[in-house]
């Protein structure tokens, strides 16, 4: 143990590194998506051709997928700054002006983080940025700012001071209590008391238990777990490996999406690395503590994040949930005590440990406590990643981080939980993010995907989305949810394609009721929350689509209806050619019409003509 | 069939036999075994299932079970490159479906179809995690964001 104290007091020494300007890209999925490889690529190139003398590394994800690809540029003594929307065309300016003259290029410059140097004019530094001020970043605090396959700089920025002080100085029981005093509540969605569930698996009967990791983050709209074990593999695993001294375990699993290649790979590496510094595996820190961690691919089936499916699947067979009681932590993996949290949890439990209980629970409100990392998508400004205190305001969120809706249009709805959860009006916008006060909205904390809607999000079709959603990913096993969600899909597709009656509201929501009542398991129960939130907040959508036969948003195909303005058209035939179905027709150089029997509604024409004279209701 | 493939046929069976071996032994080890016959043969033969289900010792019920409940399996051959069109939240409400509709009408194949020249599959997926760039893509393992209908000819021609 005294080892590890050295090694980091070495590491930290060299990381003050300085003597070399370094280059550093985002190159998380996002970052790859955006065209991080292609960046990086080009600064080797410009690096090479000029024969320079930089370092240039990789980084995970900072946060600002609005900006990706994001390169940051180092000198020494300097701050770092951060460039957004970077292209490999503007690689030599940056190494020219930057790098060469050491004058940052402030019109593409994002952020700084200045440390103790002096910031350079005209860059936001990052905490006091719009959009960091209110961030406060646990979890995420070494997103995009270390490398993430580097056990060297996990253990220089305080990585494994949390497992050392546990194994040194503490029995698993003050484990427990510290867990318990920090007020830390599951990140998966449920939000049951974390303390209170290592007890439960702590006192079960049995010398085998064993410590999950639900790493199957399938809710459409969310990547923080992704973003987690993309950017800090190892903090999982520390939190991991400390829950597993609590309960008793000596192996542990990481259940996680195969569609997270790159965070499969980054786990793998960690482990391995772990493992060599006799941080993983047999006697611990040369205390004799064991424990074995190994990484399951999940194989495509939104139900395995339910926690028995999830068992069910390690155990190599179908992901279909059972009853519980038994508990996992009674009866869990292969029969045995198992304790199950999910990715920001654990990822949690270094940083509590670190600081203590009591500096948690100082963050948040009176029931939820600490911090909550939150995906921000759709129509807004600014998407990416954030985590804020517990407590902080749906409109904070939206406008004041993400800087409000896309193209300035007016926001109708947001959307927390995925699938689980439900859509939120305006009215609701000043309600604070806890797990209570969602709940009661009729949403759900979930695992943190936020997806933002505007005035052209039709909430009709969106309620049939979700269902669409958990109706293909239902496992069938019970009645209520294999047949209730088919049913209620078939009656919003049918108010969609406007052929819904009066009475399918009554029929919808008392299905709804029925299926959350029911079911066996969270999908189940959760389901009909997106129909449910609609239909009480945005009734009226749902009865513009069955009495008026319109769909206010114009989104949905069925009721729309394209007409020519006779007046504006020039009979240039650019309407016509562009049908597919053959709907439109008119003489040359004279205004044309369409068909609206065989009108497809694609809405092709619309996007061909040039003199706006083709309109949608 | 000619030596070529009969070759091939040969090398895939000591590479089937090879991830069975590893594997002997270990608990809960079908799914990791399927995903590794997937790699090996692109898809999963009858056979293969058979084979697996005797080397396990479990009725190859079981093994068909498990490969037909996970939508990660596939039982049918599929094209060498495979597009994966998210159907996310954050992609739908960002034009995800107008997305799949045009590289559909681009590739004259549906949801789940093959090329007849068995160079693309077309495939939807529920999540792919990026969705700060939606509306995504997946060809194969590069993901594509920040799509919209009139880019996707030229990132098909690459393939």
């Amino acid at each position: 143990m005294q080892d590890l104290k050295e090694w980091r007091e070495t590491l930290q020494q060299q990381s003050h590194r300085g003597d070399r300007p370094s280059l550093t890209v985002g190159m998380s999925t996002c970052g790859q998506a955006a065209g991080g490889a292609k960046v990086m690529a080009a600064l080797e190139e410009e690096i090479a051709r000029r024969g320079l003398q930089v370092d240039i590394s990789q980084t995970s994800c900072i946060g600002m997928c609005y900006a990706e690809p994001i390169v940051e540029v180092a000198l020494p003594g300097k701050p770092r700054v951060f460039y957004g929307d970077v292209t490999p065309e503007r690689v030599p300016t940056l190494v020219e002006k930057h790098v060469l003259q050491g004058e940052p290029v402030r019109e593409w410059a994002l952020i700084q983080l200045s440390g103790e140097a002096t910031p350079y004019e005209g860059i936001p530094v990052m905490p006091g940025s719009t959009y960091y001020g209110r961030q406060v970043r646990v979890v995420t605090s070494r997103l995009g700012l270390t490398n993430p396959e580097s056990l060297e700089e996990y253990i220089a920025t305080g990585g494994y001071e949390a497992l050392e002080k546990v194994l040194g100085q503490m029995t698993p029981e003050q484990v427990i209590e510290e867990i318990k005093i920090s007020g830390l509540r599951g990140r998966g969605g449920a939000g049951f008391p974390t303390g209170l569930k290592w007890s439960f698996t702590r006192q079960a009967p049995g010398d085998k238990k064993y410590v999950v990791c639900n790493a199957d983050e399938g809710d459409p709209g969310a990547f923080m777990d992704r973003s987690v074990l993309e950017g800090d593999p190892f903090s999982v695993i520390e939190g991991m490996t400390i829950a597993a001294y609590a309960i008793g375990a000596d192996e542990g699993y990481i259940y996680c999406r195969a569609e997270y290649p790159l965070a499969i790979k980054r786990l793998k590496m960690a482990i391995a690395a772990a493992g060599e510094k006799g941080l993983l595996g047999r006697d611990i820190l040369g205390t004799g503590f064991n424990f074995d961690l190994h990484i399951k691919a999940g194989a495509g089936a939104f139900v395995c994040g339910e926690e028995t499916a999830l068992l069910a699947s390690i155990e190599g067979r179908q992901g279909m949930p059972r009853v519980r009681p038994p508990f996992p932590a009674q009866q869990g993996l292969w029969g045995k005590p198992t304790n199950i949290n999910n990715v920001e949890t654990y990822a949690n439990v270094p940083f509590i440990i670190k600081n203590g209980g009591q500096w948690f629970a100082s963050m948040g409100t009176e029931k939820s406590k600490g911090t909550k990392v939150f995906c921000l998508t759709g129509k807004i400004k600014k998407t990416g990643l954030i985590e804020v205190p517990m407590g902080i305001t749906l409109r904070e969120i939206i406008f004041d981080i993400a800087g409000g809706i896309q193209d300035d249009k007016q926001f109708k709805a947001v959307q927390i939980g995925g699938p689980s959860g439900g859509c939120l009006p305006e009215d609701k916008l000043d309600l604070p993010v806890d797990y209570e006060s969602l709940t009661a909205a009729g949403a759900i904390m979930g695992s943190g995907g936020m997806v933002v809607m505007d005035e052209n999000t039709c909430m009709v079709d969106v309620a049939r989305f979700f269902l669409n959603f958990t109706q293909a990913e239902s496992c069938g096993k019970c009645t209520p949810c294999r047949e209730g969600t088919k049913r209620m899909l078939e009656i919003l597709t049918r108010i969609c394609e406007g052929e819904g009656r009066m009475e399918d509201l009554d029929t919808l929501e008392t299905l709804a009721r029925v299926v959350k009542n029911t079911a066996l398991c969270g999908l189940g129960q959760t389901c009909p929350n997106p129909i449910l939130s609609t239909l009480q907040y945005f009734r009226h959508e749902y009865e513009a689509h069955i009495k008026d036969k319109r769909c206010p948003a114009h989104v949905c195909q069925a009721l729309l209806v394209y007409t020519i303005d006779a007046g504006k058209c020039t009979g240039c035939g650019a309407c016509a050619r562009a049908c597919p179905a053959g709907a439109i027709s008119g003489e040359k150089k004279q205004p044309h019409r369409i068909d609206p029997a065989l009108c497809i509604k694609c809405g092709s024409c619309m996007e061909k003509c040039k003199f706006g004279a083709i309109s949608r209701l | 069939m000619d030596l070529g493939s009969n070759n091939d046929a040969n090398i895939k069976a000591k590479a089937l036999a090879e991830v069975l071996e590893r594997y002997a032994g270990t608990e809960g080890a079908l799914i990791p075994i399927l995903q590794e016959a997937q790699e090996i043969y692109g898809y999963l033969p009858g056979e293969v299932m058979r084979e697996i289900a005797r080397k396990l010792k479990i009725p190859f019920s079981q093994v068909y079970g498990v490969a037909t409940f996970y939508t990660q399996f596939h039982l049918k051959p599929r094209g060498r490159n495979i597009i994966r069109v998210c159907q996310g939240t954050a992609c739908h409400v960002r034009g995800g479906a107008r997305l799949l509709e045009a590289i559909s009408a681009a590739l004259g194949i549906g949801k789940n179809e093959t090329t007849a020249d068995g160079r693309f599959t077309l495939e939807t997926v529920a999540c792919l995690g990026s969705c700060g760039l939606a509306p995504v893509m997946m060809i194969n393992e590069e993901t594509y964001g920040r799509l919209a209908p009139e880019k996707i000819p030229a990132i098909l021609e690459k393939y």
